[in-house]
């Protein structure tokens, strides 16, 4: 009896260790946003090369703390924004360079690979390469809300029905909006600080007007549907998403700029199946597949020839939220320097705290 | 196999999961935190010990309004949920007979069987400016517009009772289980009235009952994270929410094992104080539980 239960159990280890040397080979495990591994190219892939992708949802700052426990172990590639890649690579060690050999560049738009090259090099090497970009900006229900800038949801008459995200992207655009400009001042903590401390000052006076700090999506676009919510600080997807539903909620590019934002392809520095992260990223360049991908994630890509793919629907959302002098004035988010974000960190948490 | 070996090594091989739950899981870990809580970067992946992360802490008042704000409104929902449990308590426990009883006991338990998180929501549905209750109100005219009844320190308090009620409840159930209703009679036919009964032995009988269940509902609600995020406003802090913040998004590992040490000291004592004050020994509340 005993004998025969050891057996079974040999058997059973045995069955783990296989199923786990098979897991190693064929498994590509991803870290990355909600939307950018739609299953239908999960399969797609799955049946072109045999690696099945394990999907991991998260956001920027989700990413950075979870390979930042393992030293950049347990995932094979990551999809952070552009910024936020050489600062953690530098402090954290979490990323590894991007052997652009292995890269089919070519299915890239050259000007926006130049500058994620420029944007993710440390040392001389490549960390990221780009995949989508969007933009932040404001959803405003034009029939409710004639709001312009970030500064005019802090109008009294939208007393209690705008909101903003309690993140450092309000920060920033609130700066732009009161005509500074704090990506200049990256280098120079101490002008930096100055800045942010000023727009957080405007945003403790700006409270009252807000009817919350949002913090799940889904939250802030519902309330925007009832019309709790006519103005708020929010991300270009799911201003269009709701722009789809109802033609008279519209996402603006505010005056004083839209900010930018580049998602990469990024490899952690302890990635175990290199070969799959450099197979998914050249599969999901490929023109037809990312415009998939893009109409999941309500995202444009970086991809040559991907528009030809795309939904005319979100090709009009884009002419309309962007005429060409709005989308030439969009501020790219440069790379943050280490420590800055810190300074918004205090200053996040005294908006929260003050009355 | 229970003959062949002799009867210690069995009670250490029963003991051993939760020999290494503890070593593993809750020792080992908030060693290492420690450890993390007591130095700072001085360079990029360069650190130095240091007290500076409990410096900043008392030096900072946000972070001490936080801690303060929370343990008040903490030990505010446990006195809460102490008083809206004891009658319930009572019912189930001395009124309630046969099925009856055991069909309330399974309508407490009930809502636990939905997550925390689906609980919370159904909170918002009912509060939100355009949900149940502020509608409702409208419209039999309490007020002239559905009020926005969200994100208010009274909505935070309102959750932490209603997901912790049940913690509270069944130490309640047990401890007035074991009372000898004779007691009572005994009482009433020495002349006592429903006040000093209640006083001088439900209470008394029940103490260590109410004990648990307060260390109980106060350790969870102190801990909580969803609840204050998800039904608190503009402006409501929870000390918990410091700590994730440092931890994930400011990447300040270090501050944030800091913020959890104080909390972890801050619950110790105050639990700690209630026990003296109420004169309860920690070993008789935790055998109720």
């Amino acid at each position: 009896m005993l004998n025969h239960k050891l057996k079974l159990s040999a058997g059973a280890v045995l069955a783990v260790f296989a199923f786990h040397a098979q897991a190693d080979e064929q498994v590509l495990r991803l870290l990355t946003w909600a939307d950018y591994a739609p299953q239908a190219v999960v399969d797609q892939f799955k049946k072109e090369t045999g690696i099945s992708v394990e999907v991991t949802l998260s956001n920027n700052e989700e990413m950075i703390s979870k390979l930042r426990a393992t030293g950049g172990a347990g995932y094979d590639l990551v999809n952070p924004s552009q910024d936020r890649i050489t600062g953690p690579a530098k402090e954290f060690g979490i990323y590894q360079p991007i052997d652009l050999k292995k890269v089919k560049t070519a299915n890239f738009i050259p000007s926006m690979l130049e500058s994620t090259k420029k944007v993710t090099g440390l040392g001389g090497k490549v960390y990221g390469v780009p995949l989508f970009w969007g933009t932040d900006g404001l959803v405003v229900n034009s029939a409710k809300s004639k709001a312009a800038d970030y500064s005019d949801l802090c109008k009294p008459e939208y007393a209690g029905k705008t909101a903003v995200r309690l993140k450092r992207p309000t920060l920033i655009g609130m700066a732009f909006s009161m005509g500074k400009d704090p990506f200049k001042a990256y280098a120079n903590p101490k002008q930096y600080e100055a800045i942010m401390t000023a727009a957080g000052d405007k945003l403790i006076s700006c409270k009252k007007n807000l009817k919350y700090f949002w913090e799940s999506k889904d939250q802030l676009l519902n309330d925007i549907r009832n019309g709790e919510v006519v103005a708020a600080q929010m991300w270009d997807a799911g201003g269009w998403k709701l722009n789809t539903e109802n033609a008279t909620i519209k996402f603006i590019a505010p005056k004083s700029g839209a900010l930018g934002w580049v998602d990469t392809f990024a490899i952690p520095s302890k990635a175990k199946n290199l070969d799959a992260a450099y197979k998914w990223i050249n599969f999901i360049s490929r023109p037809e597949i990312a415009a998939k991908v893009a109409k999941s994630a309500g995202s444009f890509t970086a991809i040559k020839g991907a528009e030809n793919f795309m939904d005319e629907v979100m090709k009009k959302q884009l002419a309309e939220s962007f005429p060409p002098a709005a989308l030439k004035n969009i501020k790219w988010y440069p790379a943050i320097p280490a420590g800055l974000e810190e300074v918004d960190g205090k200053v996040l948490d005294k908006i929260k705290a003050s009355n | 196999m229970n003959t062949l070996t002799p009867k210690r090594l069995t009670l250490y091989l029963l003991l051993a999961p939760a020999i290494l739950w503890l070593l593993l899981l809750i020792i080992l870990p908030h060693v290492g935190m420690g450890m993390i809580s007591f130095r700072e970067r001085i360079g990029p992946g360069e650190f130095a010990g240091s007290l500076k992360q409990y410096r900043t802490f008392f030096e900072e008042p946000l972070y001490w309004n936080t801690f303060v704000r929370t343990a008040v409104m903490s030990l505010i929902a446990t006195i809460m949920a102490l008083v809206m449990a004891f009658p319930v308590a009572w019912t189930i426990a001395k009124v309630a007979k046969g099925r009856l009883k055991a069909l309330m006991l399974a309508a407490t338990l009930l809502p636990f069987w939905a997550s925390e998180l689906v609980r919370t929501l159904g909170w918002l549905i009912l509060l939100r400016g355009s949900g149940v209750i502020p509608q409702f109100l409208a419209f039999i005219g309490v007020t002239d517009q559905p009020v926005e009844l969200l994100y208010h320190d009274a909505t935070i308090l309102v959750g932490l009772i209603y997901s912790s009620l049940l913690f509270m409840l069944v130490p309640l159930i047990n401890a007035l289980e074991t009372l000898d209703d004779s007691l009572i009679e005994a009482a009433y036919d020495l002349g006592g009235n429903r006040l000093n009964i209640l006083r001088k032995i439900i209470i008394p009988h029940a103490a260590p009952g109410i004990a648990a269940g307060s260390i109980m509902v106060f350790m969870l609600t102190l801990g909580n994270y969803l609840t204050p995020v998800v039904l608190g406003g503009k402006s409501s802090m929870w000390f918990t929410e410091q700590i994730y913040t440092q931890f994930i998004t400011r990447f300040n590992w270090e501050q944030g094992a800091a913020f959890a040490f104080l909390l972890l000291g801050l619950s110790s004592v105050l639990v700690w104080l209630g026990l003296k004050i109420t004169g309860q020994r920690f070993a008789d509340a935790m055998r109720r539980t």
